[in-house]
């Protein structure tokens, strides 16, 4: 990849970002879920390498946040863009140089973001913990680059109008930069108070709401039908999953906060909103599913195919608790417990990580025009990112309750980190198996690059036959 | 250039709803939220932790640098005679940056803002030369009103004259332990938030929406997997209990998943000899297993060390 740094925009063959960025996506997948596995043990167990200051779960916890949400599921994300985009329209992404300077320059700038971040040299603030240089190099190097291109891209194609999954990349990757510039704006303005603490929460709620979910639902938008060979279902319902992503996704960032003392319409108005999410996230599912009518053999037989719809059906109880949780009849109880851990990673490594495994598996195969190397690793992988998934988050809620009834009952706080350990034992369980399933995804990809079987030009890589 | 010509109207309607939801969520919220007045915590606050704990250029290695001092004064630092009561004061050495209430008054809120600034002459103060900061009570429109009251200005009192009658015991470093509490990442599992529903009996009362002005960052947490520590100092304030406890937690709590923050103590102990952590964690292992009767005997940190600054900002918290 680096000799094209220097190359001609011209030479530079179509799909080498795309590539560049699928194999970092995968490698920071690895390395931030080895992270969060380690991270869990030593909450099992807490004299599990003790007493050094850069392996104290304070130093390491963000650490391993910041690297799958920047990491794994953005380059995956813009891997996604490099070769979703100009596929849906009809011509060449803008610029392969700006897209392989652009991962270059996110894989230097996330590195030194998160050595920084573990070495304790951190803003103090939950999802925006990077020192505010790292914010403005995440800015200029990271998603404005990445705009510019998928903009262009779309600006410049040549069909007419613009598919469903192309709306989507256009309005996120715009929304990201301004999440990012605006959430970010205590650090660079030194804003203060609960000016400050709900700006964090404003950031955390937008980039899940108007980067993760609405680009992870874009993805199956594209891959389903694609696989498939069903167009989507519904355009309108596709319409109506946007606009209810960009009106009531953006508005609810105060029900993160909601027994903070911010002022009370405000939180009376988040969690309204925070309810209405369910209608983006029902139209989505509901799009999908239908789209799949006819081709339910392909959730057992193709990989991709399985990947996108278990990620769909994890929307369903993800939106169910998101819907309600946040409200003042329920968020009492299980706010601040594992309820909300086991909740967000349902969001991130339950659904959204299935849709972009998916579109890493797709991708990868389509730009390099190789087969899958091996049919058995990608069902292992599948297997252990659910079993392992599911696992983590089964114990998670059940440690959530216990915290949430030990809350309410005023139980001496011991009580509960005596009454969660085996659940705590459980959790790292859950995230070593999905480690384990990602490093066979690496040598997986890796072997398909290496010894995967070339596919005919014009073909789709499952139109052939899996090897092994 | 394809451009967004079929989409003109979708254009326009997203830019609307975007700007409206912007405008919802971040400009109403801000009005409101600015036009609450500080509350005495809030004072308090921002004056023992300074400036800012988070990352920043004043301290970009969050080594707990450029950080105000409480002192609880006993006697005059102008006379050395004792004072007829004692008296907290926040002390700013020269190039110590002052809090954003100082540097924007207005952020302060109605009548704290107009006293600290007439009463209490805070724009007077000057980073370079550094200020002594107390709190004062008077009336403002019928109402009595904590303000600010730049000490250096209204009784001339500088940081030097302040720092030498100080005894170390009268002395906190709690701005610099709210950084290592940042750095260390307390707040990854204890919160500053006890929550408005269900927790006044355990962790105390919730904060009123006046505590924060000026704090930043206010580090609330989100998962609690340890105690609300906002009241703690309150509910524990022994110094003993507090070092045997961030030295080893099982030592003082069996079933802690505390992590261990002995490294805290740096190279010394209180007396300058070196402290031998590889002898110590073999002796600790030894009476975990039974072998040994007592654990081995928590060094007695040095005056000048991380942990001595933390435990401060514990204690602060009232």
């Amino acid at each position: 990849m680096f000799k094209y740094l220097m190359a001609k925009n011209e030479d530079i063959p179509s799909g080498a970002s795309a590539v560049f960025f699928g194999f970092s996506a995968i490698i920071w997948f690895v390395i931030g879920t080895g992270l969060g596995s380690f991270n869990a043990a030593k909450l099992a167990f807490p004299d599990f390498v003790t007493g050094e200051i850069y392996f104290s779960f304070g130093h390491m916890r963000q650490v391993h946040v910041m690297a799958v949400i920047f990491g794994w599921i953005s380059m995956a994300f813009a891997m996604a863009m490099m070769y979703i985009t100009p596929a849906l329209g009809n011509n060449k992404l803008w610029s392969e140089k700006l897209g392989i300077w652009n991962c270059m320059l996110w894989n230097i700038g996330l590195l030194v973001g998160l050595t920084v971040l573990w070495a304790g040299i951190t803003s103090g603030r939950e999802y925006s913990d990077f020192p505010w240089p790292v914010d403005l190099y995440l800015a200029s190097f990271v998603f404005i680059p990445l705009g510019v291109n998928v903009w262009m891209t779309i600006l410049n194609r040549r069909t007419q109008g613009i598919y469903t999954t192309n709306w989507f990349f256009a309005a996120a990757t715009f929304m990201v930069i301004i999440v990012f510039l605006v959430g970010n704006s205590p650090e660079f303005f030194h804003l203060t108070g609960l000016t400050e603490a709900y700006l964090t929460w404003w950031f955390a709620h937008n980039v899940l709401g108007l980067w993760i979910t609405p680009v992870a639902a874009a993805i199956a938008y594209y891959t389903i039908p694609k696989v498939t060979g069903n167009p989507l279902y519904s355009h309108r319902i596709g319409h109506l999953h946007f606009w209810s992503v960009v009106v009531f996704y953006s508005t609810p960032a105060a029900h993160h906060l909601m027994s903070a003392p911010l002022p009370e319409w405000l939180k009376s108005f988040a969690s309204v909103e925070g309810v209405l999410i369910l209608v983006p996230a029902i139209a989505f599912v509901s799009n999908i599913m239908l789209t799949m009518k006819g081709k339910w053999h392909m959730f057992v037989e193709n990989i991709e195919v399985r990947f996108t719809i278990t990620g769909c059906l994890m929307a369903i109880p993800l939106n169910m608790q998101g819907g309600f949780q946040q409200t003042r009849a329920i968020n009492w109880y299980i706010h601040g417990t594992g309820w909300i851990v086991a909740h967000a990673h349902l969001a991130l490594l339950g659904f959204s990580t299935f849709l972009e495994a998916a579109a890493v598996y797709l991708g990868l195969q389509t730009m390099m025009n190789r087969k899958l190397y091996s049919l058995k690793l990608a069902n292992m992988h599948f297997w252990l990112l659910l079993v392992g998934f599911t696992t983590y988050w089964v114990s998670m809620t059940i440690a959530g309750l216990i915290q949430g009834a030990g809350k309410i009952y005023e139980v001496p706080y011991i009580d509960v980190v005596i009454a969660e350990h085996p659940y705590m034992i459980a959790r790292w369980l859950g995230g070593t198996l999905v480690f384990t399933g990602n490093t066979m995804w690496l040598y997986n990809m890796w072997m398909t690059a290496r010894k995967g079987t070339v596919i005919p030009a014009g073909r789709m890589p499952h139109e052939l036959q899996y090897e092994r | 250039m394809a451009g967004f010509r079929e989409y003109k109207i979708g254009a326009r309607i997203f830019g609307l709803a975007l700007s409206g939801s912007m405008t919802i969520t971040l400009f109403f919220p801000s009005i409101n939220i600015a036009s609450t007045a500080s509350t005495d915590v809030a004072l308090a606050k921002q004056l023992t932790v300074g400036h800012e704990t988070g990352f920043n250029l004043d301290d970009p290695f969050l080594k707990g640098k450029n950080k105000p001092i409480v002192v609880n004064l006993k006697n005059d630092p102008k006379t050395g005679q004792p004072l007829a009561q004692q008296q907290t004061v926040f002390v700013y050495p020269a190039g110590a940056p002052f809090p954003a209430g100082i540097l924007h008054p207005r952020i302060l809120g109605t009548g704290v803002e107009e006293l600290s600034v007439q009463q209490g002459h805070i724009e007077d103060a000057r980073k370079e030369a550094g200020a002594v900061f107390a709190l004062n009570k008077a009336v403002y429109q019928g109402k009595e009103v904590s303000y600010i009251e730049d000490l250096s200005t209204t009784k001339g009192w500088t940081p030097d004259d302040v720092l030498r009658v100080a005894k170390d015991e009268d002395v906190s470093h709690a701005g610099a332990g709210k950084t290592m509490f940042v750095r260390e990442g307390c707040w990854w599992c204890h919160t500053l938030l006890p929550e408005e529903t269900q927790d006044w009996q355990v962790f105390g009362a919730p904060p009123m929406q006046g505590d924060f002005n000026g704090e930043s960052p206010t580090a609330f947490g989100s998962d609690r997997k340890a105690p609300d520590l906002l009241h703690v100092g309150s509910r524990n304030s022994s110094r003993e209990w507090m070092m045997m406890h961030f030295f080893n937690p099982r030592l003082v709590q069996p079933h802690s998943i505390m992590p261990r923050f002995d490294y805290l103590w740096g190279e010394k102990d209180a007396n300058g000899n070196k402290i031998d952590y590889p002898k110590w964690r073999q002796e600790y292992i030894e009476y975990r297993e039974g072998k040994r009767v007592t654990p081995p005997e928590v060094p007695s940190y040095a005056k000048n060390s991380e942990i001595r600054s933390l435990i401060d900002f514990m204690l602060s918290l009232k």
